[in-house]
């Protein structure tokens, strides 16, 4: 099986194309015959890519099922995974089958719904796997088309404004490093991410109308790529699209951003910003450290005045990411293996709790808090499972949210004592709203005379729960599931870059003496 | 010497030739009855044409004591021009038939404007380069005025000609003080003349060359007949404006500058460089506020015209690849967009308002997906085909050390996605009304299909277009 990878990126594809080509008409069965392709497609690529997981040698720090193959103007396609992207393909994997699942009540235009979410799938696919520059930003940026159409054409009343304002937010911020692509492309020669890798890009400092520039080119590019992946993750300030486009996107369409989509930023910088432009990141640490923890002390304050469910949710993601950002620029063993292991954790329960919000919006067509209260005296099963996620969200132990968000900070603690401090006291705000929540929404009396007859979960929204309540758990009591597969890349990542950093320290003291 | 002269520029004998005999023969005949059987012989002969030109060997020949050159530069701009015109061309029939506007003079005033753009791009002198650009013109000032009885369509065939006929005085200005300064109009003896510090009446000379030709390629600050003339003509003549004549005229400028100026690089390349950058950030704007779509695509012209000018700023061999490279997908793209448009009508009549698309899907799922990927690929979306179109010249001017070049277009490229995705939200998301009819073309619609396919499957490989262009750029730049 030399081309896993391609099979497994492709078979969502080659599923769209079938329903483009063959499947006809608007009527009911056209209708199920696409959610059963859609369904079928997701799951045989979950099954094919655990081939990959099985095969996967996690005491090799190198890129494994490498494929190669020539491509336009000197560019690869090459694909390949390693320890740190590994996971993240097979979160993608696991998340879809569940999404489309959850989407079995959408009536209008299935077709193309369908259709979306398995190119889309493909792309984030390609995202994780890519070892091209340009294959990687092909990917990257694909994304933006079906997700647009999927906030566009299935979304809430206010879609249209927050679809075009996801798109060209997201546009804006990737073109910059689309430059610093071609400045890399040009100063290294090739696009390989592998060789970039350990390729030295320039450090010396110059000034730039004007502005004196510290570690030079490696800065700017670092600046470049930081520009898209931080409004990716999002990071607080660039983080005002997220809201929105969660609040307008259909269930779905929120699960896969959330899962999925918003990992790409973190990988970007664990693939990237780390190791190709060590002395630009050390130079920006600082920044991306005090960013980090603003974005989860502010975040969560707003999180704590949402009246609509999805977008407290949506704010509550902006403050964990922050715990990523956070962990993965602390640069330690502990802080990376943390932020990896709080993006995987995070894909399952914010996906989770999208899914929460999905279920009772599906009944009651409204997702404000207000317009709830005492769901726990109808709906039991749906309380023991909200009340799960709402706790893993919280990060208490025993759950996967506990493992990451611990790891991160015990990481951040090593390095700055004050962002750690100022992030820890984020715990403490997200068990506030997130039991605020939970207290307005399933606990009291049922007295809202609308919430008489709603029912409880079906067998379908129970067999989409259970396996995210599974790896919740699973994560949370054995998280070495996590951290054996991520470790030796992660520390193999650290090595380098601290030698690139000492290198450039050296070199810039040596020119410094000759001066 | 004469009949291996006249061996070289075949191919153009033969177009003027038929023109001439095809004029004379429906004059006494059918005259209108033949027009829609001359149209389809024309573009038969196109593309015969095309092939003739695509199996000429890779040799350079020169005719004519210089003046006419064919080499591979040339030969791929005349394959692109060639097949582009056809497919305009047979595009176009059936919607000018039903208009009854269809006169046996369209086909063959166009025939004459592509032979005159074949001199255009094999130009080796500056008498040679203006014959083929006024036999161009001349034949599309008329043909923009072909609706003889609306107002808009005369008013475009005016303005284009004055303000063409003020162009053409520029260019004309600009090549009686390079030949003052250089002696020749012969190419080759200017760039020997330029060598090393160009005089500065050579660099005056220079300066209005290049603005009466960024004029024909609509370039800012040149731009302003754009959007009049695209909106006023008839659409299919549109189509045929943003197609071939824009090919013809970045393949002229490409040969200008590097044939005749390429000594002094360093002098128009700042030049090239803030037309491009003016054009992108012009383009991406001003179509922000349309809502005719003819008017939306002269500015988004205007726009992708900035980008070409890029590579061609970069002054380097992969300068012109780029460019080459950019201009073929341009006019792929150009071709299925307007295709589209064509077929867009209500009632018979045909319309062009932006909001008439509105949930277009819905009754035509297959051509709004195929419309949906070229208006992505227009705004230069990855993974489609426009993507890599900007990824050439971007890298092209970041190599010939125009980084802030590169910036500023990314930037407009952000801009300018905006009216494409406008036009995306009208066809997808839209609240539905009075549905737009479709004509039923199987042409238009094949069209329509295969340029979008193009745009999704070319990323393979791009059908070796990569290779060719790169030989073709190292005939003209060495």
């Amino acid at each position: 099986m030399d081309n896993l990878l391609s099979i497994t990126t492709f078979i969502p594809t080659i599923a769209a194309l079938i329903l483009v080509v063959f499947l006809r008409g608007e009527d009911e069965a056209a209708q199920r015959n696409a959610k059963w392709v859609a369904l079928i497609a997701t799951s045989l690529t979950f099954v094919v890519s655990l081939f990959i997981l099985a095969g996967f040698d996690p005491s090799d720090t190198g890129f494994q099922f490498v494929e190669e193959r020539n491509w336009l103007l000197g560019l690869k396609y090459k694909m390949g995974v390693d320890g740190i992207s590994v996971l993240f393909v097979l979160l993608t994997t696991f998340i879809m089958p569940l999404t489309i699942a959850a989407s079995w009540n959408v009536t209008t235009r299935v077709k193309e719904y369908m259709i979306a979410f398995l190119v889309l799938e493909t792309l984030m696919l390609g995202v994780f796997m890519a070892l091209d520059l340009v294959l990687f930003y092909l990917f990257f940026e694909a994304g933006l088309i079906p997700m647009f159409l999927i906030i566009g054409i299935w979304g809430g009343k206010e879609r249209i404004y927050a679809s075009f304002k996801f798109f060209l937010y997201t546009f804006l911020g990737s073109v910059l490093m689309l430059v610093a692509m071609v400045a890399m492309f040009a100063d290294a020669g090739t696009t390989d991410i592998p060789t970039l890798m350990n390729h030295q890009f320039g450090s010396e400092s110059f000034s730039l109308l004007g502005i004196q520039i510290v570690g030079g080119a490696q800065t700017l590019m670092f600046i470049a790529f930081f520009a898209s992946f931080a409004v990716k993750m999002p990071m607080w300030p660039v983080h005002t699209w997220l809201p929105d486009a969660h609040v307008q996107a259909p269930t779905a369409g929120s699960v896969v951003l959330a899962a999925i989509l918003l990992k790409m930023g973190g990988y970007g910088f664990l693939r990237f910003s780390l190791p190709m432009f060590p002395i630009g990141s050390e130079v920006m640490t600082p920044l991306v450290l005090w960013m980090s923890a603003i974005a989860i002390v502010y975040t969560s304050l707003v999180a704590l005045a949402q009246e609509d469910m999805k977008k407290l949710i949506a704010y509550s993601s902006v403050a964990h990411m922050g715990y990523v950002t956070m962990g993965i620029f602390a640069a330690n063993q502990q802080g990376i293996d943390g932020a990896i292991f709080q993006m995987i954790s995070h894909g399952f329960i914010s996906g989770a709790l999208f899914l929460c919000v999905g279920v009772i919006y599906d009944r009651m067509h409204t997702r404000e808090i207000d317009a709830y209260g005492g769901l726990v005296n109808r709906m039991p099963a749906y309380a023991l499972i909200f009340m799960l996620f709402t706790m893993a969200n919280v990060g208490l132990p025993g759950t996967s949210g506990f493992v990451g968000e611990f790891l991160t900070l015990m990481g951040i603690f090593q390095v700055n004592t004050w962002v750690a401090m100022v992030a820890t006291s984020g715990v403490i705000l997200s068990a506030a709203y997130a039991l605020w929540l939970y207290r307005r929404v399933v606990m009291g009396d049922l007295i809202k005379e609308s919430l008489k007859s709603i029912t409880d979960m079906s067998k379908r929204e129970r067999a989409i729960f259970a396996p995210l309540v599974v790896m919740t758990i699973l994560l949370g009591v054995y998280p070495a599931l996590v951290t054996d597969i991520i470790g030796p890349s992660v520390e193999a990542l650290i090595t380098n870059y601290d030698t690139a950093l000492a290198d450039g320290h050296a070199a810039s003291q040596t020119a410094a003496v000759s001066h | 010497m004469i009949q291996a002269d006249l061996n070289i520029i075949l191919p153009e004998i033969v177009l003027s030739v038929y023109a001439m005999a095809a004029l004379l023969f429906t004059v006494y005949t059918g005259k209108d009855r033949m027009a829609g059987l001359l149209v389809w012989l024309t573009a038969a002969l196109f593309v015969a044409m095309a092939l003739f030109i695509g199996a000429t060997g890779n040799n350079t020949r020169v005719a004519f004591d210089g003046m006419f050159v064919d080499d591979g530069f040339a030969r791929f701009a005349k394959v692109t021009i060639l097949l582009s015109a056809a497919a305009v061309l047979v595009m176009g029939q059936e919607y000018m038939a039903r208009r009854k506007i269809l006169r046996f003079e369209y086909p063959l005033l166009i025939c004459l404007s592509v032979v005159g753009m074949m001199v255009m791009v094999s130009a080796g002198d500056l008498m040679a380069l203006y014959m083929g650009l006024e036999l161009q013109s001349l034949a599309l000032y008329v043909v923009a005025s072909l609706r003889r009885d609306s107002a808009k369509s005369t008013e475009a065939g005016l303005k284009y000609f004055v303000l063409g006929a003020l162009s053409s005085g520029l260019l004309l200005y600009g090549a009686s003080l390079t030949y003052g300064y250089a002696g020749t109009t012969l190419f080759s003896g200017i760039i020997e003349a330029a060598e090393g510090r160009a005089p500065l009446g050579l660099l005056f000379g220079i300066v209005f060359v290049i603005s009466g030709l960024a004029f024909k390629v609509s370039a800012v600050p040149f731009h302003m007949w754009t959007p009049d003339v695209y909106e006023g003509s008839p659409t299919p003549i549109t189509a045929f404006f943003a197609t071939a004549p824009k090919m013809a005229a970045m393949g002229l400028f490409a040969r200008v500058v590097h044939d005749a100026y390429g000594g002094v690089v360093g002098d128009w390349q700042q030049v090239i460089a803030v037309l491009s950058v003016l054009s992108m950030f012009l383009g991406a704007v001003a179509a922000i506020g349309q809502t005719d779509i003819k008017r939306l695509m002269a500015y988004s012209s205007i726009a992708h015209m900035g980008f070409a000018l890029m590579g061609l700023a970069a002054g380097t061999a992969f300068g012109v690849q780029a460019m080459l490279i950019y201009m073929a997908i341009y006019v792929t793209m150009n071709v299925g967009t307007f295709a589209f448009i064509l077929s867009m009508e209500r009632d018979g009549q045909p319309v062009t308002d932006i909001g008439s698309l509105n949930m277009y899907s819905k009754a035509h799922p297959g051509r709004a997906l195929a419309m949906l990927v070229l208006l992505f690929s227009l705004a230069g979306v990855p993974p489609l085909l426009g993507f890599f179109g900007k990824f050439y010249v971007l890298r092209a001017a970041y190599d010939g050390g125009l980084a802030w070049l590169a910036v500023a277009g990314v930037i407009a490229s952000v801009i300018g996605a905006f009216y494409y995705l406008r036009i995306v939200f009208f066809m997808y998301f839209g609240e539905e009304q009075e549905e737009l009819e479709t004509a039923r073309s199987p042409i238009l619609w094949s069209l329509l299909m295969v340029s979008a396919v193009v745009m999704l499957v070319g990323i393979i490989n791009m059908f070796g277009v990569e290779s060719i262009a790169e030989a073709a750029a190292a005939t003209l730049v060495n």
